[in-house]
């Protein structure tokens, strides 16, 4: 299966991209030193950071939440946060009777710049599969029980909007700074299969 | 089309088991596979669409045991063979011609400008929207052949309007090259129940981003 693939040694794909990327290379179609500046770009500056210092800043200026509700693209843009598969935002607000989760069901479409590469369960078979039909038995996998009270909303991102899920601010948090809380917003609680982390989480 | 990719409600995949601490790459080929690709998408040969109907094409066996780097891997093989930017026999081979920089060949510099930028899919319509916020509305059992971005499980099921977009770039059509043919979009929301009958949980509601030609009025 897909995610059971790890650092191997052996591998035939790396044969088989070092061998794609040295041909495009002699045939002028790419830099070498542009991919590895992409490849820097999601490694360094782009990944879900990007989202947490988004979700503190909404939860401490209710006028930043409002315009994220209302034009999440320019809400983010004003941050710094634009770009590719993230052109088209909606951030949605998880509430205690509603708990959104987000998936793409027909490919991997997620909001890479604000929470950068996708882990590899949520491109997955397993994850795509079931989250549409049975999303309490996957977010259980999670390790994430919901009351049985609390709806559940799943955003099958089929077109070009990327969806951002604004996890409920834990309690005990009042008076945090923004940059405080953002270290408590874990990837996962903004793709809704996780919430996000109590404070006495934090060291 | 009923690929593969297709997975909405499909069974027997087995648990999710995200991965503690997964690392952003399992080995350096996921990197650079990631890297090549979106490269040579500056290319311009080809647009978003066509690469992932591209992608989906792959035979169900391979795209389902395929890790999702090896599938953007043998799709971008297969994007550059037929836009003509390699032969079938430089890729058996490893091997071909020194050539000049393509005048499109993204440069480093470059790199995160157009990051930055995207590639904004939003278009103009004039036409008015045929569906309002509120309106029951059916999904289109069609079927196509080609990409399409409506998926299997919710073909023919009744849902409501909640919010309308304006315009976005047809995929079903500019997959196949057929231009963009902007139409709107809506989010649709489907209650569990009306997708799955008894099959799904209670209290779900499952919602899609639908282009205007795959609904009509219920």
């Amino acid at each position: 299966m897909p995610h059971d693939h790890h650092d191997n040694h052996l591998d035939p794909m790396d044969a088989r991209v070092r061998a794609l990327e040295t041909i495009l290379t002699t045939k002028g179609l790419i830099d070498p030193a542009a991919v590895d500046a992409i490849v820097e770009t999601y490694a360094e500056r782009v990944g879900p950071q990007n989202g947490a210092a988004v979700v503190a800043r909404a939860w401490t200026d209710p006028e930043f939440a409002d315009w994220l509700t209302r034009d999440a693209t320019a809400a983010v843009a004003s941050m710094g946060f634009t770009g590719r598969q993230g052109e088209h935002m909606r951030a949605v607000f998880n509430t205690p009777g509603l708990h959104h989760v987000i998936v793409c069901t027909l490919c991997s479409c997620y909001p890479w710049s604000l929470l950068g590469l996708p882990p590899v369960w949520y491109k997955s078979p397993p994850y795509r599969s079931r989250v549409v039909i049975e999303p309490r038995a996957v977010l259980a996998e999670f390790g994430l029980v919901l009351p049985e009270e609390t709806q559940i909303r799943v955003w099958d991102s089929t077109a070009e909007l990327r969806y951002l899920v604004v996890p409920m601010r834990p309690e005990g948090t009042e008076g945090w700074s923004a940059e405080a809380l953002a270290e408590l917003v874990t990837r996962e609680s903004m793709i809704g299969t996780g919430i996000a982390r109590a404070p006495e989480g934090v060291a | 089309m009923n690929g593969p990719h297709d997975l909405g409600g499909k069974m027997g995949f087995g648990p999710v088991a995200p991965e503690q601490d997964e690392p952003l790459f399992h080995g350096d080929w996921e990197a650079r596979a990631m890297g090549v690709v979106l490269a040579c998408g500056a290319l311009g040969a080809w647009n978003i669409d066509e690469s992932r109907h591209t992608r989906e094409s792959l035979p169900p066996s391979i795209y389902l045991s395929a890790s999702y780097y090896e599938i953007w891997t043998r799709a971008l093989e297969i994007l550059l063979t037929r836009h003509g930017l390699l032969t079938e026999t430089e890729l058996a081979e490893g091997q071909a011609m020194d050539l000049p920089a393509h005048p499109k060949r993204l440069p480093p510099e470059r790199v995160p400008a157009v990051l930055a930028k995207g590639g904004p899919c939003d278009r103009a319509v004039t036409a008015e929207a045929r569906f309002r916020p509120g309106d029951r509305v059916r999904t289109r059992v069609t079927h196509p052949r080609g990409h399409t971005r409506l998926p299997t499980y919710l073909m023919g099921h009744t849902g409501v309007v909640e919010s309308e977009h304006g315009g976005y770039v047809f995929p079903d059509s500019n997959a196949k090259g057929e231009g963009e043919q902007p139409q709107r979009l809506y989010t649709v929301v489907f209650d569990g129940t009306e997708v799955w009958g008894e099959g799904g949980e209670a209290g779900l509601t499952v919602s899609a981003d639908l282009w205007e030609s795959y609904l009509e009025h219920a």
